[in-house]
């Protein structure tokens, strides 16, 4: 499956600023009896977005409307548990391109690179400036460069670190699957030299 | 040659090209596929119009959605039911080996690979869980893939990964009396943190590791996730061979000779080198307990949850919300919290020595009438073998409930839920807000502190009690 393309994203952002937020509550496991790849969002921070009476927490951030826009920042650790890729669609289901953090899981970074969600690292320093920032006006708007590596804040700016294979992908919206297709001989090949 | 690190030997050996500045194509022995993270990627190679490139190297057993009781009837839940129907058809489309519902051989898929002799020293396994580290106990390469990879290994047998950097951790000593290989792993996970080993392939070892049985190996791996590895493992000695050995799908005869004297080679060369390494004494290890809502929230059964002082004060607001949701105050003592449920099972801890050791320890007592206590067999091998030992007869004496095999309430996918607000001492791996159901508060623990919880229906010292 063709991944969506991304180059560069300005946009507002919604804050979590909580650190390990695990998959488990990005998408709980009750959600995962699904088939398809489809429509995980309605169901993305589930337990935290909605009261066990089903109605709307109010003081979750994705229920405050003066938040909004297509980055979603975390704190340290962000996607740790749980490999179900279930996650990383819920995120982009909801709407959501840019996922930022100072650390990130390394199967939750590698699932949202698959899935057309660019997980940008930054310095702990850089992530208390997002944070602060919105708090001090909701329409504050990052910058997100991927050709560059740059993430951008009021004019301050920090590098960000992709595999030079992935970003590729992500520039031009290939998937690994036909990278791996390509190369069907030589994993042959490679199963005949290891009989 | 330069020395290599077990990680080093197993990895390279299975690398089919590197590209520049790239991941590795990077081959796979066995996929281990369940119903939970595979229909997405059977849909996908199925728009591609294409099959599965290596069945016979595949297995597959629902296991995640499966209920624990009636299974011989039609599953109730009806999305339940349809991932498992759609699990089924898959298989026979594409010629996969499945280990169904009622099949003698079904059950954690974690469980069910390493008793069938499926895993073994040196292989390359991957599956769409993150508990697939559990298979490293054997000196595998084996770790959790997400769903868009499990249809990359359909395709091609082979996904793209970066090599992971290297960590060594030694656990020298003897561990003491009712400190078993879940204390020693929730210790490790405690010290370094949910992060501390991400990015990081993680070999265990030491006297303490060394003397570990194969199960108690398998425990230590499959929590290695829980640190952020990639994955965990343990070089093969002979304790890895005599349980390989003779089991059903291992090599016999003339091919075990072969294979065997290829896992020999599978150590770290002296002078290899890691990139990080970390040290710890068996003997500082207590029975371990989790208080927060990551399994690195863990102290010693006698110890005191960590006050204000001693967090850093930008993981404050975190710290506090997860102990309020576990309803615990800074600097509070566990010992004597009420417990309202006990779970034995998962695949961290649903194997039969874990039963065994549970039914050691209750033998002859009872279990505390507030307390709920579900047992669930990892598979239905260790449900069978539980039944001819007669330790369901124990079990069932003292008041514990045994249900039928699968991942149950430590995911709580099916109705094993714990209700919303109750405590669970539960010997699976996560302990995350609402893993085992809305609201449920869970603190992870060995079999034995969870023997000694149901006991008493607080928690309680195992080494105090047994």
């Amino acid at each position: 499956m063709p991944i969506d393309k991304f180059t560069t994203l300005e946009s507002t952002y919604v804050p979590l600023p909580v650190e390990n937020v695990d998959t488990d509550q990005i998408i709980p496991a009750r959600f995962l009896k699904a088939t398809s790849r489809d429509g995980f969002g309605e169901n993305l921070f589930r337990d935290w977005r909605y009261n066990s009476d089903g109605k709307e927490n109010a003081d979750f951030v994705l229920n405050k409307s003066e938040y909004s826009g297509e980055i979603l920042v975390g704190g340290k650790n962000f996607g740790s548990g749980s490999s179900r890729e279930h996650a990383a669609w819920a995120i982009h289901d909801y709407g959501f391109k840019v996922v930022v953090s100072s650390f990130f899981a390394d199967i939750f970074q590698n699932n949202a690179l698959n899935n057309g969600v660019l997980p940008v690292i930054v310095s702990p320093k850089f992530l208390v400036n997002i944070f602060e920032a919105v708090e001090k006006n909701k329409e504050q708007k990052i910058v997100v460069d991927l050709e560059k590596q740059s993430i951008s804040l009021n004019g301050e700016s920090e590098s960000f670190v992709i595999n030079p294979y992935k970003k590729n992908c992500l520039l031009n919206g290939f998937d690994d699957i036909d990278f791996l297709l390509a190369r069907k001989e030589k994993i042959e090949a490679f199963e005949a030299n290891n009989k | 040659m330069e020395p290599k690190t077990l990680f080093d030997k197993v990895w390279d050996a299975h690398v089919v090209e590197t590209i520049d500045g790239g991941p590795s194509v990077f081959y796979i022995d066995k996929h281990l596929i369940h119903e939970v993270t595979s229909p997405q990627a059977f849909s996908g190679l199925e728009a591609r119009g294409m099959k599965v490139f290596r069945p016979e190297n595949t297995i597959a057993t629902p296991d995640h959605n499966i209920p624990t009781e009636n299974q011989h009837l039609t599953i109730k839940d009806e999305l339940s039911r349809k991932q498992v129907e759609t699990l089924i058809a898959n298989c026979e489309k594409n010629d996969i080996t499945l280990y169904g519902l009622n099949h003698p051989y079904n059950g954690i898929v974690h469980v069910v690979g390493p008793e069938l002799g499926h895993t073994q020293p040196g292989m390359t396994l991957v599956c769409g869980d993150s508990h697939t580290s559990t298979h490293g106990a054997f000196g595998a390469v084996a770790f959790g893939i997400g769903t868009s990879e499990v249809e990359m290994v359909f395709a091609t047998q082979c996904i793209l990964q970066p090599k992971p950097k290297k960590m060594l951790i030694t656990i020298d000593g003897e561990l003491q009396k009712g400190v078993t290989a879940k204390d020693l792993t929730l210790y490790v996970i405690a010290q370094l943190g949910t992060g501390g080993a991400t990015g990081y392939f993680v070999e265990y070892a030491g006297s303490a590791v060394r003397a570990l049985s194969m199960e108690a190996r398998m425990t230590v791996c499959n929590m290695s996730i829980e640190m952020g590895a990639r994955g965990g493992m343990i070089a093969p000695d002979q304790t890895t061979f005599d349980y390989v050995e003779g089991r059903e799908f291992a090599p016999k005869g003339e091919d075990w000779t072969k294979a065997l004297a290829k896992w020999k080679k599978l150590k770290t060369d002296d002078g290899a080198k890691f990139d990080k390494e970390y040290a710890y004494k068996a003997s500082d290890i207590e029975p371990m307990l989790t208080y927060g809502t990551n399994p690195g929230m863990g102290i010693g059964i006698s110890g005191c949850i960590p006050s204000e002082k001693d967090i850093d004060p930008t993981e404050l607001p975190t710290f506090k919300k997860s102990l309020h949701y576990m309803g615990f105050g800074l600097g509070d003592k566990l010992i004597g919290k009420k417990v309202d449920y006990v779970f034995v099972g998962s695949c961290t801890n649903g194997r039969i020595e874990d039963l065994r050791m549970l039914a050691s320890a209750v033998k002859g007592k009872k279990k505390a009438d507030s307390v709920t206590a579900w047992i669930v067999p990892g598979s239905k091998q260790v449900e069978k073998q539980a039944i001819e030992e007669g330790l369901v007869e124990i079990l069932e004496e003292a008041g514990f409930k045994m249900r039928q095999p699968g991942c149950s309430a430590c995911l709580a996918m099916n109705d094993d839920k714990i209700p919303a607000g109750k405590y669970s001492v539960s010997t699976s791996n996560r302990n995350f807000e609402g893993r085992q159901g809305p609201g449920a508060r869970t603190m992870l623990a060995s079999p034995l502190t969870a023997a000694a919880a149901a006991i008493t229906g607080v928690v309680s010292d195992p080494r105090e009690l047994f």
